[in-house]
């Protein structure tokens, strides 16, 4: 197999000119990969490419742009009426965004399917749930800057959940709106952190990059896959299917931004943003709405806010609730209990994503209630069950 | 969210307070939601339709003559309007034919010149307040968005265009029944009539002509550039899929070593 033969030839150059950068470069090409990859892997590089395009087009976009209450909504209209190609660079962006978020899900869904999170690479899905929240973070600071109706509107519920903490909570709102209520400080502070966090996350991406060619890329077959005969370098061989992955998404991403642009935009987003005109139904864009949920899910503003954030911080103990180590156990003869679980936690999330979009109301505050109880039970309950009896189960496993 | 929550108690409150009489009225008031358009035929509808500029043009002489009297299109250059199928020249003599106020002369009365292609497209109205006062309490919305922001889109456009009914309401706020809009009525009066406009192409301008060229403006100038977006996705949909080709077979002869 030349696949084993180019992994070992790569450890002989690895020290030679570890120090150059044409040593660098090589160095990681030749970083031996786990064989069985499927293309649930292929998604780390197509988030690479769309957060490499998010970042042009982002600071093409900022030049155009003025965080001011006045004259935001006016200069992105102006730029994307009359900016050279700047209906192409927004709705790129646009398109960008969901693109990012829906790849970012799909990547932690594989995370947890596979267990990439088990030791000895808990600092990857550290670094990795850090850079999802931060991501979050950026998309919502992002999504006020147009300044339209749910631009206003989502700033406005954002900084009425700050104020809900309690004790700091009226701190806290108005260090977040600069004000009272949402207005031009709102809208310098979220362009200034919707820069600072995105340069940031390509500073993080690269150290998360860095970790996995330190300790090794997980594999569907877990430890199996792991032994030196069954490597394969990174060049060619997934290079070239990284490359592939990336082009079906882009096609994926050109058809969505060209001919179906209604999936990815809020129509109510192109009225300038009106103070005193409530939309007749607030929502976020489609990745938040499984948290939107969350948080109206229980009368409490507060009760609500812990849950809602609780439900994104839950992942960062992940590999603490489930700390069996990596076990020869492929996705296909995984526990049938495992695999139910994980479909159920799919299902709770989008559940709860329809519930957000229905405000919680009637008989959907019974299903998010549901929803959310399956969410957390997933993380809470069967994965340290799960990782026990994994644990119980480990000698027979090694006997086999 | 908090803010629905409010209101929910609000309603509730009030709810309380008329008693019955309010479970007739929210009866009442589902009951007026706006009706659902028939669906009519439009060029620029699906992922690769196109607008039809000629359309676009003739609804462009329909809002000038018609909307332009109360509503604004407050994004909207004129020099943006030369991408309906316009010289540089016509464009210039399109700017021209407005008037854009120019401040005041000494007496302090007001001035206007004729307009540039680099203006924007003038208000009817000075401040919303002078909106609401002519308008008996309603402010026209600006038109610029209106073909992405109106629920129900071209169709229900056309629909509320053409289905004027009764006129209702008092002298000072006169109101018109109209089954697509909220509560099935509206501030507007009937805006299009038989042949108030003519159409330089020689289409006859009834209502309905007027109403379909009238909206594929409205929904050209929500989003000028559509029609370039759908033929650069169409050219990097063709290359992409080119590529994906290449690289299919790539991809199997560099991993056709490996041993499964």
């Amino acid at each position: 197999m030349s696949g084993e033969q180019s992994a070992q030839s790569s450890e002989n150059t690895e020290r030679k000119d570890a120090h150059s950068l044409s040593g660098f470069i090589r160095n990681y090409m030749s970083f031996p990969v786990p064989g069985d990859l499927n293309l649930l892997w292929t998604l780390g590089a197509v988030l690479l490419v769309v957060l490499a395009l998010m970042i042009a087009s982002g600071l093409l976009l900022a030049t155009s742009y003025t965080p001011d209450a006045s004259l935001a909504f006016s200069s992105v209209e102006a730029l994307e009426r009359r900016g050279a190609a700047g209906w192409l660079l927004r709705a790129i962006h646009t398109t960008g965004a969901s693109f990012f978020m829906a790849a970012l899900y799909i990547h932690m869904f594989r995370g947890l399917c596979y267990r990439s999170y088990a030791a000895p690479r808990r600092a990857i899905w550290h670094s990795g749930v850090t850079l999802l929240l931060m991501a979050m973070m950026t998309a919502f600071a992002g999504y006020v800057l147009p300044w339209g109706q749910m631009s206003y509107w989502g700033a406005d519920i954002a900084g009425k959940a700050a104020g809900a903490v309690p004790g700091v909570g009226p701190l806290l709102e108005s260090i977040f709106l600069g004000g009272d209520s949402p207005g031009s400080p709102t809208l310098r502070r979220m362009f200034v952190l919707h820069f600072t966090i995105a340069f940031s996350i390509a500073g993080l991406v690269a150290l998360h990059i860095a970790i996995v060619h330190f300790k090794g890329s997980s594999s569907p077959s877990g430890s199996k896959g792991q032994g030196r005969e069954r490597m394969l370098s990174f060049h060619p061989y997934f290079t070239v299917k990284d490359v592939l992955s990336i082009l079906v998404c882009a096609l994926a991403f050109v058809a969505v931004m060209c001919f179906w642009p209604g999936l990815v935009t809020e129509p109510e987003n192109y009225r300038p943003a009106n103070p005193l005109h409530t939309p007749a139904s607030i929502e976020p864009e489609w990745y938040f709405l499984p948290f939107y949920g969350m948080l109206q899910a229980i009368p409490s503003k507060f009760g609500g806010l812990v849950l809602s954030a609780g439900a994104v911080l839950i992942l960062f103990f992940v590999p603490s609730l489930d700390d069996a180590p990596v076990d020869g156990r492929p996705w296909g003869r995984m526990h049938v209990q495992s695999r139910i679980a994980l479909c159920m936690l799919i299902a709770c999330f989008v559940v709860s994503g329809l519930a957000g979009k229905h405000h919680v109301q009637g008989d959907w505050l019974l299903v998010e209630r549901i929803a959310m109880a399956g969410y957390y039970g997933y993380f809470l309950i069967f994965l340290p069950l799960a990782a026990r009896s994994q644990k119980a189960d480990l000698p027979d496993e090694v006997e086999d | 969210m908090f803010v629905k929550k409010y209101l929910v108690i609000a309603s509730v409150f009030f709810a309380a307070v008329q008693g019955a009489g309010c479970v007739k009225s929210a009866d009442a008031q589902s009951s007026l939601l706006p009706q659902k358009a028939p669906p009519q035929h439009w060029s620029f509808e699906g992922p690769v339709g196109h607008f039809d500029l000629s359309a676009v043009q003739r609804g462009y002489a329909v809002f000038v003559k018609v909307c332009s009297a109360c509503h604004s299109l407050k994004q909207v250059h004129f020099s943006d309007l030369s991408q309906m199928g316009l010289t540089p020249e016509q464009t210039i003599a399109l700017a021209e034919s407005w008037q854009i106020a120019a401040g005041h002369d000494e007496a302090g009365h007001f001035k206007f010149r004729k307009g540039l292609p680099d203006d924007f497209l003038p208000s009817p109205y000075s401040s919303p307040a002078a909106a609401r006062a002519a308008n008996g309490g309603a402010v026209p919305p600006d038109l610029s968005r209106i073909g992405l922001i109106h629920p129900g889109g071209a169709d229900r456009i056309y629909a509320m265009l053409t289905s004027y009914g009764e006129p209702v309401g008092g002298e000072k706020a006169p109101r018109y029944a109209n089954p697509y809009m909220i509560g099935h009525i509206t501030a507007m009066p009937p805006p299009l009539h038989d042949n108030a406009v003519s159409f330089t192409d020689g289409h006859p301008a009834t209502v309905q002509q007027q109403a379909h060229d009238v909206t594929t403006f409205l929904e050209w100038v929500s989003e000028p550039h559509r029609d370039s977006k759908r033929r650069l996705g169409v050219g990097v949909v063709l290359y992409l899929c080119f590529l994906i080709i290449i690289f299919v077979i790539l991809k199997r002869r560099i991993w056709s070593h490996v041993r499964k």
